[in-house]
């Protein structure tokens, strides 16, 4: 993929910069608001990282002039603001995603994956989703893998459903919370492992290959088989 | 009911009484000394005429005063005055009227009466005032004046009067009514800008005419007022910022750093000791950012993300999030929530002031234990059979960072009662912690 990084902090582009490198994608830079502007109306682009405050042009105006320019290139909006509001405030200029500093270079990825996807794909027209003999029926309401029929509660549906739409990629913690219980919140516990190891109990138990795989230090990954025997991030 | 409420109403009608009074005072005054000084002519004119008449008669007896009198009203055809001379039996001698007087003489010795034989000018009776004095020889005398013009011209002045009063108390009223309206208009205008900065606002102030009287004056020292607290609160939003900008980048970077180092020494396959510096700075960031939270939180003012909250499904999420845990640590949790209305709010934080709750419950509850959640119109309780805390702890445990001797070497930051009572108070409620005999119930009361 490529990605426009519109960020001031020379550290944290950096950073941003290698994770994009290593993970195979391809980082441009644009230290201030009005180089990232003219590179995003000039070049093609398959998602911008964006600083929320920026010398010249701040972030959220980039993206207000973009969207207003029929520029629909996904945006994911990088702030030290973390409020609730202040995340309303980035979506509602247009931004697709918002992640509060500092991050895990894990979940600014997977949270770029998931937002190309979601800008690419025709997801909603899709009626089955599958993975490694795991077949999910989103009209039914039926989960099968190698024919055998697995009960799922509605919310394992859900999170079951999130990592098979995200299969590959990985998902983290606060994925899950925003996109499968629909709430920005900040659990003290890890309570989204308790949820994942009761999927894993009836998705990968009885199968000789599991599905689903921790990442250490970002999330989880539903993939047929581990690319490398560590579980870590994905390159 | 309002308007009698209003101070400036009230001020209004003490003005009307005022203005109405005074102006009566002056009437009276002008009363007595135009009316008044007129009959009290006509009384010293009519005096005067029966000590000269008296003087007449020692000096001529009853035949002078007798002429006297008839050239006076052959003088006055027009009947102007009243003479009446009339033997001890009051049998007239000589006078223009044909007969005493039936009217009984007022305690100061006038008469007041009709004349019934003089011709009514415009049908009206003629009126006259007159004073009786019994001469020395028995004989008995009548002085008077008609007073028909008299009393017309009182009757004008006390007419003139009561349209005076009508007048006043009309434009005292409307004066009142203007001025009580104008003042409070102005108290309205305070008031208003009062409740938009109580709902949030704090860049609202109070409009001011450059009149410089004492409302503006009050405007001016208001606004100036609000321009300190407001600086305060940017001051006190700079730290925050600055807090969040100028701590969390050295964060990012400590954070990058480890991972580099964790990559570069993936290959040795020594990596224990950097994950475990990369957990703990994770933790850090995480008490840090919900210690922001926290402030931001109690800060308060912003309610731009409150919608229709149903608390009931929120409470239910709640627990369906926290089941599985419950489970694992051996415990039933329970939930019991009624249909329940909506209740204005940040979904979000009243979700995260309830887990909260839940998480720290299910923490303490010793296995075999229960814990339940109930919801009952703004109130969420959430009840656990676990060791309670002591009643002398029950308000420490808010605190930042506070955390009691027992649960030292339990993971937590300290922060997660905190933020339930900020959520709870940044909805207008509170949040309460009663023994729950035995256990912990806290209350969280929303608005």
């Amino acid at each position: 993929m490529r990605i426009l990084v519109i960020e001031d902090d020379a550290a944290v582009a950096a950073y941003i910069l290698k994770a994009l490198s290593e993970a195979g994608h391809v980082g441009t830079h644009a230290d201030n608001g009005r180089d990232g502007l003219v590179s995003a109306t000039t070049d093609e682009f398959d998602a911008l990282v964006v600083d929320r405050m920026l010398p010249g042009p701040d972030g959220l105006t980039i993206i207000r002039t973009l969207r207003a320019s029929d520029n629909h290139t996904p945006a994911l909006i990088l702030s030290a603001l973390g409020d609730v509001d202040d995340r309303v405030k980035g979506l509602k200029a247009g931004g697709d995603d918002y992640l509060v500093k500092p991050f895990a270079a894990a979940e600014l990825l997977a949270r770029l994956e998931a937002l190309t996807r979601r800008a690419g794909g025709p997801a909603a027209a899709q009626t089955t989703l599958s993975a490694g003999g795991l077949e999910m029926d989103l009209l039914a309401r039926t989960v099968r893998r190698d024919g055998r029929t697995i009960e799922l509660q509605p919310r394992e549906f859900r999170l079951l459903e999130f990592l098979l739409r995200n299969a590959g990629s990985v998902v983290t913690r606060t994925m899950l919370l925003e996109n499968v219980w629909d709430y920005h919140f900040d659990p003290q516990t890890n309570v989204i492992d308790v949820h994942i190891s009761r999927l894993r109990q009836k998705i990968d138990r009885d199968f000789d290959t599991p599905l689903i795989h921790t990442v250490r230090g970002a999330g989880y990954v539903l993939r047929e088989a581990p690319e490398s025997g560590g579980g870590d991030a994905p390159s | 009911m309002r308007l009698l409420n209003s101070a400036t109403f009230r001020l209004a009608l003490l003005y009307v009484a005022l203005f109405g009074g005074s102006a009566a005072v002056l009437l009276g005054f002008i009363w007595w000394a135009t009316a008044g000084v007129l009959s009290q002519q006509v009384d010293e004119t009519v005096l005067a005429d029966i000590k000269g008449l008296a003087e007449q008669y020692e000096r001529r007896g009853t035949a002078g005063v007798a002429a006297i009198i008839a050239e006076r009203v052959r003088r006055d055809p027009g009947g102007r005055t009243v003479y009446l001379l009339t033997d001890p039996l009051r049998r007239p001698l000589v006078g223009n009227l044909s007969n005493w007087p039936t009217v009984e003489p007022d305690e100061d010795g006038w008469i007041n009466f009709e004349l019934v034989d003089r011709d009514a000018v415009d049908g009206r009776p003629h009126l006259a005032r007159a004073r009786p004095f019994v001469l020395q020889g028995g004989l008995n005398l009548l002085v008077g004046r008609e007073v028909r013009e008299l009393e017309q011209t009182r009757l004008m002045i006390l007419n003139a009067m009561l349209w005076g009063i009508g007048i006043t108390a009309a434009l005292a009223l409307a004066g009142g009514i203007a001025m009580s309206r104008g003042t409070a208009r102005r108290i309205e205008a305070i008031n208003q800008t009062s409740r938009e900065i109580m709902s949030g606002d704090l860049s609202r102030r109070i409009p001011t005419r450059g009149s410089d009287d004492e409302f503006d004056q009050l405007a001016t020292n208001l606004n100036g007022m609000l321009e300190r607290i407001e600086a305060l609160m940017d001051g006190l939003r700079h730290v925050s910022d600055n807090i969040a900008h100028d701590l969390r980048t050295p964060l990012t970077r400590l954070r990058s750093r480890l991972e580099d180092i964790g990559t570069a020494t993936a290959a040795g396959g020594d990596r224990a000791a950097i994950d475990a510096a990369l957990a703990e700075a994770d933790g850090l960031l995480a008490v840090f950012n919900a210690l922001l939270r926290i402030t931001r939180i109690e800060a308060g003012g912003r309610r731009e993300n409150f919608s229709a909250v149903a608390l009931a499904d929120v409470a239910r999420d709640v627990a369906e999030l926290y089941e599985p845990v419950a489970e694992e640590n051996g415990l039933a949790l329970s939930v019991d929530v009624g249909a329940g209305g909506e209740i204005p709010g940040d979904r979000d934080l009243i979700f995260q002031a309830i887990a909260n709750l839940v998480d720290n419950a299910l923490k303490y509850t010793p296995a075999g234990g229960r814990v339940s959640i109930a919801a009952t119109g703004r109130n969420v309780i959430v009840a656990d059979s676990g060791p309670g805390i002591p009643a002398e702890s029950r308000d420490v445990v808010f605190d930042r960072f506070h955390r009691l001797e027992s649960s030292r070497n339990r993971p937590g930051s300290g922060l997660g009662l905190s933020l339930v009572r900020a959520v709870a108070r940044f909805h207008g409620g509170d949040v309460t912690l009663e023994d729950n005999h035995p256990g912990l119930r806290a209350t969280l009361r929303l608005g």
